[in-house]
């Protein structure tokens, strides 16, 4: 079968959206925008897709949440741009793509690296209706001058306490990639964050 | 020399920025790593570059995998643009990759360095690239990377206290000058690489988010934007930034980091802004330091 077409400038696609990635990583809660990938297919956003294929490579296992495990045309299209193979548990994972985010598994299955390796830990790229509309919260720490405010749609509504606990693991523990409809906001684990 | 901006045609026998996709891929991860754990040393799998290891082949490598084709990237060494190490490295991404090339500090996106922290405030809009040789602060203490490894699993830093107290102890003041060791965000205590203490506090609280490469020792770490970075020190010996006596001979300039330079055969030296850019500007601005008239063109350029 075919498989859907990906970057059609692969170098400079990937660029962008690394920068894209990069700068949310390095200033949480700014939004920034992303070209998506459209032919991915359902239910693997379009800009979630993008963010997989700068990302993940043969080096790095990637998991799919019940709902793009569901579709085999996702592992495909993964597996056939990236070359990843798709890790059986969330614990074995680089990157987890989670299409319903409000449902994600507790952050305490991912890879949360060691205390001498805390970069052996899983990026969570998850799927986010809107960054525009949604419950605000209100972030603090490194990449934020004093405090600044994130809206997203389609977090799980405990999330508050999962990221403080995930804070607690320090400098363990998973990042959140947010893949919006245009852009990504991301949540390192270093980040503060409160109900705004 | 002037300030420049020059754009030039890539060389097609190379991929954009010479690293291939699969290498820019494993560092970009690398870099998002040391981002989320600001200050920890992420071991990444370096590559070797056309150019020796000592030449700055791990910033090479975070400047190949960050770059774009609208950036604009300047190149220092010792806090000039015009010195053998920063020209080959520009030219070497100016050939791989055609990007824009400058030597004004506000107008580049992204700042490869060797030594020094521009004087100019940097912004929101820029990366700062350092080319790292040692990223092990505890490297000198205990050479066994394992051990190192737990020590800051255990945030164990004892020893570089002890270290930095038998300074005390021999010369009455901490003498380390070069590569001051910083705590980052209160946890991991992180080797600015070699820029003099003078700019450990532009690290702190900085708009720009700061990367650091070490080639030959195959380690990538961060320092978020707005992230504390607080040099190491005793309450009764608390951490100073190096003050200089004299006044740049070319721009007056009194807040700045002074190089000795030679300026003719029988001996004569002055004192001059190692960050050549901002000591034009200053001077651009009518700034006039005491031997500007004097100053050999080598040293003082043509903005005199
Ligand atoms: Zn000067």
């Amino acid at each position: 079968m075919a498989v859907a077409l990906a970057f059609a400038d692969p170098v400079h696609e990937a660029q962008r959206t690394f920068r894209a990635v990069m700068n949310a990583l390095a200033r949480p809660g700014t939004i920034q925008p992303v070209a998506g990938l459209l032919d991915a297919p359902a239910p693997l956003s379009s800009v979630a897709a993008a963010v997989a294929l700068t990302l993940a490579d043969y080096e790095t296992p990637l998991f799919l949440d019940a709902p793009l495990a569901a579709n085999p045309d996702v592992a495909r299209y993964i597996a056939f741009h990236t070359g990843a193979r798709i890790a059986a548990a969330p614990s074995q994972a680089s990157f987890a793509l989670i299409a319903d985010a409000a449902s994600v598994a507790d952050f305490a299955d991912f890879a949360l690296g060691t205390d001498t390796y805390p970069d052996r830990s899983t990026t969570l790229i998850l799927q986010m209706e809107s960054l525009m509309a949604g419950p605000s919260l209100t972030l603090a720490g490194p990449g934020i001058k004093g405090e600044t405010t994130l809206t997203a749609s389609s977090l799980p509504s405990d999330i508050v306490e999962r990221l403080a606990a995930n804070r607690a693991l320090f400098p363990r523990g998973v990042d959140l990639i947010l893949a919006g409809p245009d852009a990504v906001a991301a949540l390192p684990r270093t980040t503060r964050i409160r109900s705004a | 020399m002037n300030a420049m901006i020059s754009t030039a045609t890539p060389s097609t026998a190379y991929n954009f920025a010479y690293l291939d996709e699969q290498t820019k891929r494993m560092i970009r991860r690398a870099i998002l790593k040391a981002i989320a754990i600001p200050g920890y040393q992420v071991p990444f799998a370096s590559r070797e570059m056309p150019m020796p290891y000592g030449w700055g082949t791990g910033g090479v490598q975070v400047t190949a995998a960050i770059l774009g084709a609208n950036d604009r990237l300047k190149v220092i060494d010792q806090g000039a643009d015009d010195t053998t190490n920063a020209v080959s490295i520009r030219k070497f991404f100016e050939k791989t990759s055609g990007v824009a090339t400058t030597t004004l500090t506000a107008d580049a996106t992204i700042i490869q360095t060797r030594h020094r922290i521009p004087e100019k405030e940097l912004t929101e809009t820029q990366v700062l690239v350092y080319q790292v040789p040692i990223p092990e602060p505890l490297r000198f203490l205990e050479p066994r990377e394992t051990e190192t490894r737990v020590m800051h699993a255990l945030e164990d830093y004892g020893l570089m206290h002890v270290k930095l107290y038998e300074d005390i102890a021999t010369h009455g003041h901490i003498a380390t000058t070069y590569a001051y060791p910083v705590k980052v965000e209160g946890r991991y205590v992180m080797d600015p690489s070699p820029t003099p203490k003078f700019d450990n506090p532009k690290m702190d609280d900085c708009a720009a988010l700061q990367l650091f490469g070490a080639g030959r020792e195959k380690r990538i770490y961060a320092v978020p934007p707005h992230t504390s970075v607080v040099s190491l020190d005793f309450e009764d010996h608390p951490f100073e930034a190096t003050k200089f006596d004299h006044a740049c001979a070319l721009c007056a300039a009194t807040h700045t980091y002074l190089d000795e330079v030679i300026t003719d055969d029988a001996g004569g030296r002055m004192f001059v802004c190692s960050d050549t850019d901002h000591c034009e500007e200053r001077r651009a601005e009518g700034h006039r330091g005491d031997l500007l008239g004097e100053a050999p063109a080598a040293i003082a350029g043509s903005a005199a």
